[in-house]
């Protein structure tokens, strides 16, 4: 019963969270696009949160570099457990054409572990409803002891 | 005695029960004033379910502490509320509670909690004294402050406390943290203020600030409805119409800075409380 009603406050009530790591706001203005009032995502539950001690999804576009990676280490550390992460867009997926740059490291999922990946250069906004939909099936299936360790591993390897 | 833990398990769980309803509410409406659809009603209790099954962290421990008292001292006041108990002692539980919340956010170190912490003490320098100023107006026409007396009261208060029913309604707008006033924590100001005094309480804690806040509302709504205690439907109608009156003042109003709220609070407040007091005392 209470696992029964825990899972239901999760899917309906999904807080997201979107950092911008050097994309070309290509994405971001997709993203946005989104979570203008004329889609009305309050209607599921969804606000978009300033916050990542609030938030439950994170939504990163861009690439990685040597500059930004701690700022999305220290978002991604600073969310509560059980999250998720959605990476958008070519960039965040692999580093884009910016993968041979000096100062790029690759996709996000180099820095913290993505847990849906949304393809597109700039994703379309109906693949980011239906990459946040997916990521919403796996935040419900989490727990909140199930750490997500490969932040910290990476850290460690540092 | 019976009777008395009946009343204190009815003010725990209605409290709760309406304050998250009233939110829920809220919601819909300003969805609908800005042509939206908006959440389902029971949205506020998905969303206090949800924190509640996340990770607990904490700044440091004072913090959770006081999330804690934050919502004893709410609750207290409620249910002194519904034991219709004396009113200056609920209204000083009720700032207890209100003070531990801003001790919590005072006790972590980010700027946006400081500042969030430090607005609503402005806040509460504002309708705090408008608060004990309405409770006198009462004192003065019913001669108790008692809410046992008040209820009992045989014409509605309204008809002799206009202006103050006005006064209460600044200090319900700033406890709401509706606009104007919702300098300290909103939604809507994350560009500049992340949430403010609730920035760095996260998961179950900020869950607890979101039910002692929904006691806080319930047990205003009820000061208000002190005014029209003559009948169950003008109880009813008195509060409903001020809770709609707020959703609309918050959406056709922007966010203004503290020191317009200070300025403007007192004036307009203390001006319609005296004018209030000596009509009281001369007619």
């Amino acid at each position: 019963m209470i696992k029964w009603l825990v899972d239901k406050a999760r899917t309906k009530s999904p807080w997201l969270l979107h950092y911008d790591c050097s994309s070309c706001n290509g994405c971001d203005i997709e993203i946005l696009a989104c979570l203008t009032p004329v889609y009305d995502i309050e209607r599921f539950g969804i606000i978009n949160v300033g916050n990542p001690m609030h938030a439950d999804i994170l939504l990163v576009t861009g690439t990685v570099n040597r500059r930004n990676r701690k700022v999305l280490l220290n978002l991604f550390d600073q969310m509560p457990d059980p999250k998720v992460v959605v990476a958008i867009g070519a960039c965040a997926l692999s580093g884009g054409i910016f993968r041979e740059t000096y100062n790029v490291i690759g996709g996000v999922d180099k820095v913290i572990a993505v847990d849906v990946y949304v393809p597109g250069c700039p994703a379309k906004p109906e693949a980011i409803i239906d990459g946040v939909v997916l990521g919403l099936q796996k935040f419900r299936r989490k727990q909140a002891k199930e750490k997500s360790d490969a932040a910290r591993d990476y850290l460690r390897q540092r | 005695m019976i009777d008395t833990a009946f009343l204190i398990l009815i003010a725990l769980a209605g409290g709760a029960l309406a304050g998250g309803l009233f939110s829920g509410l809220d919601r819909i409406l300003t969805a609908r004033m800005q042509s939206r659809i908006g959440p389902p009603l029971w949205q506020p209790f998905y969303d206090v379910i949800k924190l509640w099954s996340k990770e607990k962290t904490v700044v440091n421990v004072w913090q959770a502490f006081c999330a804690y008292c934050y919502v004893a001292a709410t609750s207290i006041a409620l249910v002194l509320f519904f034991l219709r108990s004396d009113l200056l002692l609920i209204l000083f539980v009720q700032a207890v509670g209100a003070v531990f919340l801003v001790v919590g956010a005072l006790s972590s170190t980010s700027p946006f909690s400081q500042v969030g912490a430090h607005r609503e003490l402005l806040q509460m320098l504002s309708y705090e004294p408008l608060l004990i100023l309405v409770t006198i107006g009462i004192f003065l026409e019913t001669g108790s402050f008692k809410i046992d007396r008040i209820y009992s009261w045989h014409q509605p208060l309204l008809m002799k406390l206009p202006f103050l029913f006005v006064v209460l309604g600044y200090a319900l707008t700033i406890k709401l943290r509706k606009s104007p006033f919702d300098l300290s924590t909103s939604h809507h100001a994350h560009q500049e203020l992340v949430k403010g005094l609730l920035t760095d309480y996260s998961g179950p804690y900020l869950a607890l600030t979101e039910i002692g806040h929904w006691y806080e509302v319930v047990l205003l709504l009820g000061l208000c409805s002190l005014f029209w205690a003559t009948s169950w439907m003008g109880m009813i109608l008195i509060v409903l119409l001020t809770y709609f009156v707020e959703v609309l003042v918050d959406n056709v109003s922007a966010r203004m800075n503290w020191r317009w709220m200070l300025g403007y609070v007192w004036a307009m407040g203390l001006t319609l409380s005296i004018v209030n007091l000596i009509w009281l005392s001369v007619g």
